[in-house]
């Protein structure tokens, strides 16, 4: 019998009512009175000096507040890089300024030159398009390789070359060359992880306000992390103190990762709104956003596996090409190296990994992080790598990671990490009963009797979540920690706001949160509700993405609600003339071990704001408490994913007939919300598969620049997935034994796919075909069958 | 958007009377002319919106010919196009269900779109595109893609489809945008077999009559199986190469023959 | 500037608008109707659905102007005359067919107008009639399984809660 509340109950989620009745409050939803709008003129060329920008006409045109270039920033900070990579030589990384708008040159197709703020949009847009501006283009690097070629043209001139960085990791040299020297067999494969742009379908939104009355600032805007832009932004570029700035990120129609970021527009904003005394409104367009949101991906990898001659998995060396686009985003330096590399190992036992790679400057849009982030790539590399293995040595692709799986817990792997717990052999055991794989030869011939070929492919997946262990990814060079917090306050008649520093974009913490805190204290849900999203209401805490939100930010609501039940029970015990210790609690009744004395939840809340019967002398009125959770490691969800899919050999198309996701994801709050999130992220990861990528054409313009271009996965592109979650083995160092599960689809269901096209080709006789890049298209499909 | 008046006639003469005014331009679905607005690649001072005019609305069939009325949104001819299956059929795909019930055929047909279906279904069917000043055949009409015989101010009022014996409409889709990625119209007359291609080349819809020959001889999908299209002037972008799409054209047209009813 | 009247979720409503004020413009912005969403420019997400004289259109791609003495209704019309969830809503909320909720006003509106039409549609119907609207957090699985559940169709056996 399913349980009806708390912790393993599927309530059915609070904020719903609001969103389906169109009463949701996202941020371009908000106005404020005198509110003016900005446009930003962007740069149609991929790389130019700008020589002149003259807005002296646009300046006296109908509407017109003020235009802003790049030299109202001059004096004024950066958008700053959050990680600090040290490349193999132990230098730093290369870290060129990242001005508010343009200084000097253009680096991509987006790049803000100019900011005209207007009494409407339409104006706004109309005295842009009067600006003069002259610029020179330049050659432009776009293509990795190309870009750190000898004489490539130079994004920052005040750089040497292109390269940001040339890290390394793993084992010793001796131990991987070693390996591969007295491997029996080794597979190798070149592959590109394509692109992709994490259209969450609420486009970005920032709205500046300044109060001249007390010399505050606010910023409303479409934000995962309303901390971590008030830090940025207010330390680092703008500086103002953070008592004087505020961030409210109301609902969020979705972040994927690329809101994670800090962006030039909320800067702006906030800064013209101090300027001007007026409030700045900037809605970004769907077209905006595919050259002003950072991307995503974006990898072009060589990997070899070796293996002796039994097929164990004896060394794995890779050699990775990683874009940063034109520059440092946020968190994008760390995302090819420590969210990636550390998760070379996957799920099995080799014993010499070495990975490296190579982060490159072009003439595009900053890429970052996007659902998953560098673990997408590890997993797409590895189980792509080892189905090859399978397919050249004629074995079965699931034994043969059957044979190599770690099977015992803990386990450090040569890739720094130590997995906790795990069981890679129960989750492909799951999957191998979700599959119907005896059925499936029935199911080929079916297809092939309508002239369709079938495939099957599978893979496994690790991810480290729960981002992240504070002196862990210092050392890793992370300048934030990355705790969380939260505060459970305690009203006088017994109900609760407890405030998080984690932000709800879709993952229900209004709902999920309240049942572990309920299922603590024996309280209704109902008397819970949870803050999130305003920096002046909520604890410091670092936010939502990283899978983290109920690992960290959930384990520090979990050590604030344990004070609450301490303090409580001391009260209780004063009111029952007991001792604390004596106190249990459970439904809400505090009660006297062993005997009918109790009182209820509600007396004890009453007489900590009404203290007239109350030990003043030991302990502070009121019931409210506030914890911060650093982790002591990460989390570590896996599983096995299966795809099985139908190819049209005369178009090439081809159609996801099932999927199947069996996860552990450790403990589960709430499984209708967890698996939601695995039917989001494998539609993600289908889209990535076969639909979705972000081009540029060599002159740096982009060619997927709308829907009309870009593929989004739609309703008609993807099945019901079958998804499972049953094979838990819990997280053992955090408190609700938890893992994560919101990139854990878009990780695990990109190899799946492709392993499932290629397994179709080569049962149609196409056994020339090993690998065909993301997205694998119809006409990519029938290029390698013809090819 | 550039700032523009919108009027709003009730009759073609009142429309004609108000595209005359310097840089009027006829609004009719608005589902591709209001995004192309939205990206300022459009400056007209007046939008004459043909939404409100009841003479340009409706189809009807007489003596073998289905004339429907420009400003016929694709739903309606979906939904009532009955006795023109493979017609219907198409318009019963164009888009999606929001974009069919703006959509319409007048403006498709104007815009004469390199993806868009109805080109190939006018073509496809030797129709007749009606304005409000003459009647043009279709082998006249499409000039090459976004353009028309159409003059400034002309408005399309009707087009007339002469009701095949078999027809339909293949449609490979580009998978961002939906539009045809190659869409090919069969048409099979007493006279002979149409076959109008859409999506595929640099020339916008056309007619591909080594196939009209083969299946005016053989109507069968066999009949087709020898024939290529030449890859040479065949869109080439991140979708498909120009010899995917020459491939896909002759796969197409043999679906459509064996779907043809 | 030209007056504009027309009904929306049952009140009359006069307004003098601009011949470029969109649809979406005008409920958000002019009515302050917020749950109408604006996701793309391109005529593609749906997440602007709305009904127009019965229809579902797009009103990110469609003028204010064009809408003179329509009945129109929004997000912010479809619940029960006592405010509880409409069954289609309500279905949304029971089969967790919506995520951030962004997209969620416009699948509302879609799947109304498909059951209108087609009270029993099958899975391909739902997944077909929903191609223009995007979501990129569901997955779709929960939103076609809620639409199946709307109509009144046992959805017990689909893989997942």
């Amino acid at each position: 019998m399913p349980k009806d509340h708390g912790i393993g109950a599927s309530p059915k989620r609070r904020e719903d009512v609001r969103f389906l009745t169109g009463a949701g409050q996202y941020t371009d939803d908000i106005n404020v009175y005198g509110q003016t709008y900005v446009h930003f003129l962007r740069s149609d060329v991929a790389h130019g000096r700008i020589n002149s920008v003259n807005t002296e006409v646009a300046s006296a045109m109908p509407g017109v507040v003020r235009i802003f270039t790049g030299a109202d920033f001059d004096g004024i900070g950066g958008l700053p890089c959050g990680w600090q990579v040290t490349d193999k030589h132990g230098e730093p990384m290369k870290e060129p300024a990242h001005p508010v708008l343009a200084q000097g040159k253009v680096r991509h197709v987006g790049d803000p030159i100019a900011a005209v703020v207007a009494e409407s949009l339409e104006e706004a847009r109309n005295a842009a398009e009067a600006i003069e501006v002259d610029i020179e283009e330049l050659p432009a690097a776009v293509n990795m390789k190309a870009a750190l070629a000898e004489g490539a043209p130079k994004v920052h001139d005040d750089l040497s070359d292109n390269l940001c960085y040339d890290w390394q990791f793993g084992s010793d040299q001796a131990d991987v060359d070693a390996a591969f020297e007295k491997a029996a067999h080794v597979t190798t494969l070149e592959l590109v992880n394509n692109r992709l742009v994490a259209n969450p379908m609420e486009p970005r939104v920032a709205l500046g306000d300044y109060s001249r009355a007390n010399d505050e600032s606010t910023l409303y805007t479409t934000s995962q992390n309303p901390h971590v832009i008030r830090l940025l932004m207010g330390a680092f570029v703008l500086g103002i103190p953070e008592h004087k700035l505020r961030v409210v990120a109301p609902d969020v129609g979705g972040g994927f990762g690329t809101k994670i970021f800090h962006y030039a527009e909320e800067a702006f904003c906030t800064f013209a709104a101090r300027q001007i005394n007026r409030p700045v409104k900037w809605t970004s367009t769907r077209s905006e956003a595919f050259m002003s949101d950072a991307h995503g991906r974006d990898h072009v990898t060589k990997i070899e596996l070796a293996l002796d001659a039994e097929n164990n998995f004896i060394g794995l060396r890779t050699d990775t090409l990683a874009n940063m686009g034109a520059y440092l985003s946020t968190f994008s330096s760390s995302v090819p190296t420590w969210l990636h590399g550390t998760l070379m190992a996957g799920n099995y036992k080799t014993p010499a990994i070495q990975v490296n790679v190579k982060a490159v400057f072009t003439n595009t849009v900053p890429v970052d992080a996007y659902r998953g982030a560098g673990r997408p790539e590890a997993t797409f590399q590895l189980e792509r790598l080892v189905d090859k293995a399978a397919r050249e040595l004629g074995v079965d692709p699931i034994a043969l990671r059957r044979q190599n799986f770690i099977t015992s817990f803990p386990y450090e792997t040569p890739v720094a990490v130590a997995y906790d717990t795990g069981d890679y052999v129960a989750t492909m055991d799951k999957l191998e009963e979700m599959i119907d794989r005896a059925g499936f030869d029935a199911r080929r011939k079916e297809s092939e009797a309508k002239g369709k070929l079938r495939g099957l492919g599978i893979n496994c997946y690790i991810e480290a979540c729960g981002i992240a262990p504070s002196n862990l990814v210092g050392q890793l060079g992370a300048r934030a920690g990355l705790y969380d917090a939260a505060t459970v306050r305690v009203n006088a008649t017994g109900s609760i706001s407890v405030m998080v520093g984690a932000h709800s974009h879709g993952q229900g913490h209004e709902t999920a949160f309240p049942q572990v805190v309920a299922e603590m204290l024996g309280i209704d849900e109902s008397m819970i509700d949870i803050v999130h999203g305003d920096s002046s209401k909520i604890p410091f805490g670092m936010g939502t993405y990283g899978s983290r939100s109920l690992a960290v930010c959930g384990s520090a609501m979990v050590r604030a609600t344990e004070k609450i039940i301490n303090k409580a029970k001391k009260i209780a015990g004063h009111l029952l003339e007991a001792s604390e210790a004596d106190i249990e609690l459970k439904d809400g009744q505090f009660t006297v071990a062993g005997t009918d004395k109790s009182v209820a939840w509600g007396d004890v809340t009453l007489a900590a704001y009404v203290p007239h019967n109350y030990p003043l002398e030991d302990i502070e009125p009121g019931l409210e408490e506030t914890a911060f959770y650093d982790p002591s490691n990460f989390t570590y969800p896996a599983g096995a994913y299966a795809c099985e899919v139908e190819l049209d050999p005369e178009t090439g198309k081809v159609t996801i007939e099932r999927f199947a996701a069996a996860d552990d994801f450790g403990n589960v709050v709430n499984p209708m919300i967890v698996e939601g999130q695995v039917h989001g992220g494998l539609a993600q990861g289908i889209g990535q598969a076969l639909l979705e990528t972000c081009s540029y054409d060599e002159d740096g313009q982009l060619l997927s620049a709308s829907y009309m271009d870009y593929a989004m996965p739609r309703a008609d592109d993807v099945p019901f997935y079958a998804v499972d979650h049953s094979c838990a083995t819990p997280c053992t160092h955090n408190p609700l034994g938890v893992k994560g599960c919101g990139e854990a689809g878009a990780i695990g269901s990109p190899p799946a796919v492709v392993n499932a096209v290629i397994d179709a080709l080569h049962s149609g006789g196409h056994t020339q075909v090993t690998h065909i890049d993301m997205p694998v298209s119809p006409g990519r499909v029938w290029a390698a069958m013809h090819g | 958007m550039y700032s523009f008046d919108m009027v709003r006639p009730t009759s073609v003469a009142d429309a004609v009377a108000a595209l005359g005014q310097e840089d009027a331009q006829a609004l009719s679905g608005g589902q591709t002319l209001i995004p192309t607005l939205k990206q300022r690649l459009a400056m007209p001072s007046v939008l004459v919106s043909l939404s409100g005019i009841d003479e340009l609305k409706g189809l009807s069939v007489s003596d073998g010919v289905m004339e429907i009325k420009g400003a016929t949104t694709h739903a309606t001819v979906a939904r009532e196009g009955g006795d023109y299956p493979g017609l219907a059929a198409l318009a019963a795909n164009i888009g999606d269900p929001a974009v069919r019930n703006r959509g319409t055929i007048g403006g498709s047909i104007a815009n004469n779109d390199p993806s868009a279906c109805y080109p190939a279904a006018a073509l496809g069917s030797g129709a007749t595109i009606v304005t409000n000043t003459r009647e043009i055949a279709a082998d006249e009409f499409f000039q090459g893609m976004f353009t028309t015989a159409l003059e400034e101010g002309e408005i399309v009022t009707a087009v007339r489809f002469p009701i095949p014996e078999k027809a339909a409409y293949m449609k490979f889709e580009q998978p961002a945008s939906r539009f045809a990625l190659v869409g090919v119209f069969v048409a099979k007359y007493a006279d002979g077999v149409r076959v109008a291609v859409t999506g595929a080349s640099n020339d916008g819809v056309h007619r591909w009559s080594a196939a009209e020959e083969a299946l005016s001889a053989n109507f069968a999908p066999d009949a087709v199986e020898g024939l290529s299209v030449p890859a040479d002037n065949m869109i080439a972008d991140l979708h498909g190469s120009a010899a995917y799409r020459a491939h896909l054209v002759g796969v197409m047209t043999k679906r459509a023959v064996a779907a043809a009813d | 500037m030209t007056d504009v009247t027309m009904t929306v979720n049952g009140k009359p409503v006069t307004r003098s608008v601009r011949g470029n004020t969109l649809m979406t413009e005008f409920l958000r912005e002019e009515l302050r109707l917020t749950g109408t969403h604006v996701g793309c420019d391109t005529s593609q997400c749906g997440a602007c659905v709305i009904h127009v004289n019965g229809a579902d259109v797009k009103a990110c791609t469609m003028f204010a102007a064009e809408a003179e003495g329509a009945e129109v209704t929004t997000i912010e019309g479809m619940a029960n005359a006592d405010g509880s969830l409409n069954v289609i809503q309500q279905a949304f909320q029971d089969h967790h067919g919506l995520q951030c909720g962004f997209c969620t006003p416009g699948m509302v509106m879609t799947a109304a107008a498909l059951l209108r039409d087609n009270p029993r549609p099958t899975e391909h119907e739902i997944r077909d009639y929903l191609e223009g609207n995007i979501c990129r957090c569901t997955g779709y699985h929960n939103i076609v399984k809620a639409i199946m559940a709307a109509s009144g169709q046992d959805v017990s056996a689909i893989a997942a809660e």
